[in-house]
């Protein structure tokens, strides 16, 4: 029963003259993981590759920056290849979207919405080739990507709008085509910032 | 869809074959007699500047040096984000965070949990990111790593160790090399390393677009590696910055199972029979392939009300995935995810089809799908010792596991373990749902709203941290509920866990004989499996038939 209560009041002891103890470990393992850490990787990776490291920015003849690779932008004209479903407008200061469920009542008016806006504008592509990227949200609000077959389906609009032969533009987006990585990860795609960049460059 | 599968299948391969050399490597890592040259500095500079010792500590030290740490890190935390505002590194102005969101944000990175009730990109200073957030992220995987190997060395009968010596090591031995790397692997894919603030820009079509960016690549490799799964931005890796393609995608998969499946090989050899080790992972493995079938199956065949709408759906049920993923890569990182309790997303698990759905909040219900580094493969031995004493129960033998009697102090104690992680996640959901201020928060009608409350309950006591993110979390309600909620997820099992473990250790090593129940064969991985199946069945089925089962039966 004494060792008992003398284990005890080790323990207490142990605890009271360890907190500064404690207090030290913590900080010092706060400097190493939170600021050596990332300061270190930081510095590495703006001296070897400052392209990556600064968000892979995309710059125009001038210098300016016009948007970054990997960020999906917002085109409403019929000109240019349209993009994802966004709820956050690809406003990149935040990210999101809007989790519908599978059973929301929200989400299916606005897919009618989509499917509608699309008859409207490309008469000549019947709905049952409309692939599913182009009426369904994003996961990020951000995606810079849509799948190969929603950008050929774009193509007859794009052609009468601009007046570019589709042979051209089929061209265009084999282009800015990304495969599988290796031949087998991420799935086949196209960037379609920088494919309008490229149509942008075609018409002027 | 068939080179997706293959990628799959290869992915997972090259995971299977890390585990046992990883796991051998952390075992030697923690054996206190290997002073490895390369670290050995390293640590004992800290050891020096902090004026630790190595010294054995009892399992009430032990677990006493746990809580106590952690208390005093969750405090600096908790004053860093309040004050960010007015601290260095903070060039975006970030204003300090709310008392009930600061305490939620605090408890929740240092329970590995990493539920986030705030948006990286306006809520947290780049200070705050990195000694608050990337800090946490180093120190809650080491202290669970650090619990599971002081707990396999009770079960086989030596001392527990010293805890801040096994705390080190994690850090400085295993997770600050392999984050190193990764991190810079990263970069090199794409992702940002800054410290510059939001860059505008004009956009093609003549728009302005805000882009934030940060140091991302050195948060994102301890992120996955330490079962973080705490996201720099909002939507977590389904953003193209925190996981630009592939490759990305592959390495990230990879660093979530890399500590988690090895871990299962590091028992093996500390206990000096790898198959004790090998058993249970091949059990693991088996559930993992079953729930990742279900969910592929489930998300290719998508959602049928989009499908009856007429458009091309070959793809499957894109809503809330990403096009460079695709369903493949979505489905597989959304059960690797929730089986390793890291809570990365690459797609919004709140759009997954109703089974997909299941099958995340099942990986975290039963929480033995390797579960969380460290804090999972501890409930693993648990769910173990308790196949063993069925087994026990049904021949009417005392109970044997590695020669250790399992007697009434040690089953009541895990018997409280294994009911308070469904004691927190159903009790607080049944609180919320009474409450206005718990279902005012839930954004989807219908069944689906019970799932949305179920699952954020659930990611919090399995300190899995993803959610089902329509639901309206950012208030004091939910701040307060879930931080509760992870606390004791966490702490209650590491103190009941550690005190089995300080009450094996002393016991007597009972010789094995013909009639010992053996726990290194086929027939044990039966009852392992069963035993987590049949418990966590009749414990969740109800709740679960509710929620996604009764939304996949109305869709």
């Amino acid at each position: 029963m004494q060792s008992h209560s003398l284990n005890q009041h080790n323990e207490k002891v142990f605890i009271f003259n360890n907190i500064v103890k404690m207090l030290r470990l913590s900080l010092a393992l706060m400097v190493i993981c939170g600021l050596v850490y990332p300061v270190v990787v930081t510095g590495i990776a703006q001296v070897v590759m400052p392209n990556q490291a600064d968000g892979s920015l995309i710059y125009n003849e001038d210098k300016e920056v016009i948007g970054s690779e990997l960020i999906g932008q917002t085109f409403t004209k019929p000109e240019y290849f349209s993009g994802r479903v966004s709820s956050i407008e690809y406003d990149a200061a935040g990210s999101g979207s809007p989790n519908y469920a599978p059973s929301n009542e929200d989400m299916m008016k606005r897919m009618k919405e989509s499917i509608a806006a699309w008859e409207k504008a490309n008469p000549a592509v019947p709905v049952n080739e409309l692939p599913i990227d182009l009426i369904t949200n994003s996961g990020s609000g951000l995606d810079p990507h849509i799948t190969p077959e929603a950008a050929d389906v774009q193509v007859p609009r794009i052609a009468e709008a601009t007046g570019i032969n589709e042979e051209k533009l089929k061209k265009l987006i084999k282009e800015n085509t990304q495969g599988r990585e290796l031949g087998l990860f991420g799935e086949p795609r196209v960037n379609v910032l920088t494919l309008n960049i490229a149509l942008e460059k075609l018409l002027q | 869809m068939i080179v997706s599968l293959l990628s799959i299948a290869i992915t997972l391969l090259i995971a299977l074959l890390l585990a046992k050399p990883v796991g051998i490597y952390l075992a030697n890592s923690f054996n206190y007699s290997n002073k490895n040259k390369l670290f050995y500095p390293f640590e004992n500079l800290i050891y020096s500047i902090s004026g630790m010792k190595n010294k054995n500590q009892s399992w009430k030290v032990y677990a006493s040096s746990v809580i106590v740490i952690n208390a005093i890190m969750i405090l600096l935390v908790y004053l860093i984000f309040r004050f960010q505002g007015s601290l260095p590194l903070n060039p975006s102005k970030i204003a300090n965070m709310d008392p009930s969101l600061a305490f939620n944000t605090a408890v929740s990175f240092m329970t590995n949990t990493n539920l986030q009730h705030y948006s990286g990109e306006s809520g947290l200073s780049y200070l705050s990111q990195m000694i608050g957030i990337l800090f946490m992220m180093f120190v809650a995987p080491a202290t669970a790593l650090a619990v599971a190997i002081a707990f396999i060395r009770g079960l086989s009968g030596k001392s527990l160790g010293n805890f801040f010596v096994d705390m080190v090591r994690g850090i400085i031995r295993v997770l600050l090399p392999i984050a190193f790397v990764t991190g810079l692997i990263f970069v090199a894919l794409g992702v940002p390393q800054t410290l510059d603030p939001t860059v505008t820009v004009t956009t093609v079509e003549g728009g302005k677009q805000n882009i934030a960016v940060g140091p991302v690549g050195s948060f994102l490799s301890i992120k996955e590696l330490g079962n973080n799964g705490g996201g720099f931005f909002g939507v977590n890796s389904a953003h193209p910055f925190e996981n630009p393609n592939g490759p990305s995608n592959f390495i990230q998969i990879l660093l979530m199972l890399l500590l988690p499946m090895a871990l299962p090989f590091t028992y093996g050899k500390m206990v000096g029979n790898p198959k004790q080790g090998r058993i249970l992972f091949v059990s693991m493995t088996m559930m993992f392939i079953m729930f990742l079938g279900i969910s592929l199956s489930a998300e290719y065949q998508g959602n049928q009300a989009i499908n009856a709408l007429g458009v091309q759906h070959d793809q499957g049920s894109m809503e809330g995935k990403e096009v460079r993923f695709g369903v493949a890569q979505s489905s597989l990182y959304s059960v690797v995810t929730t089986a390793s309790e890291t809570g990365a997303v690459n797609t919004m698990h709140d759009t997954l089809t109703p089974l997909g759905g299941l099958v995340t909040l099942s990986n975290m219900m039963l929480n033995t799908v390797y579960g969380g580094v460290g804090a999972g493969f501890v409930n693993v031995l648990m769910y173990a010792i308790i196949g063993v004493f069925l087994s026990g129960l049904m021949v009417g033998r005392t109970p044997e596991f590695l020669g250790k009697k399992i007697e009434g102090k040690e089953m009541k104690l895990i018997a409280a373990t294994l009911l308070i992680h469904p004691f927190l996640i159903l009790g607080a959901s049944a609180v919320a749902f009474f409450t206005p201020l718990g279902h005012e928060a839930i954004s989807n009608s219908g069944f689906h709203g019970i799932s949305q409350v179920i699952y954020e309950y659930t990611s919090s006591a399995a300190n899995n941290g993803s959610g089902f993110e329509g639901l309206g979390d950012a208030t004091n309600f939910w701040n307060i509920s879930t931080g509760i909620v992870m606390y004791l997820g966490r702490f209650f099992s590491i103190v009941t866990m550690l005190a089995v473990a300080g009450s094996l250790a002393v016991k007597r090593t009972v010789p094995e004989t013909i009639g010992t129940f053996r726990t290194d064969n086929g027939l044990f991985a039966g009852v392992f499996i069963g035993a987590v199946f049949i418990v966590g069945a009749l414990t969740f089925f109800p709740v679960l038939v509710l929620g996604p089962i009764a939304e996949y039966l109305t869709l």
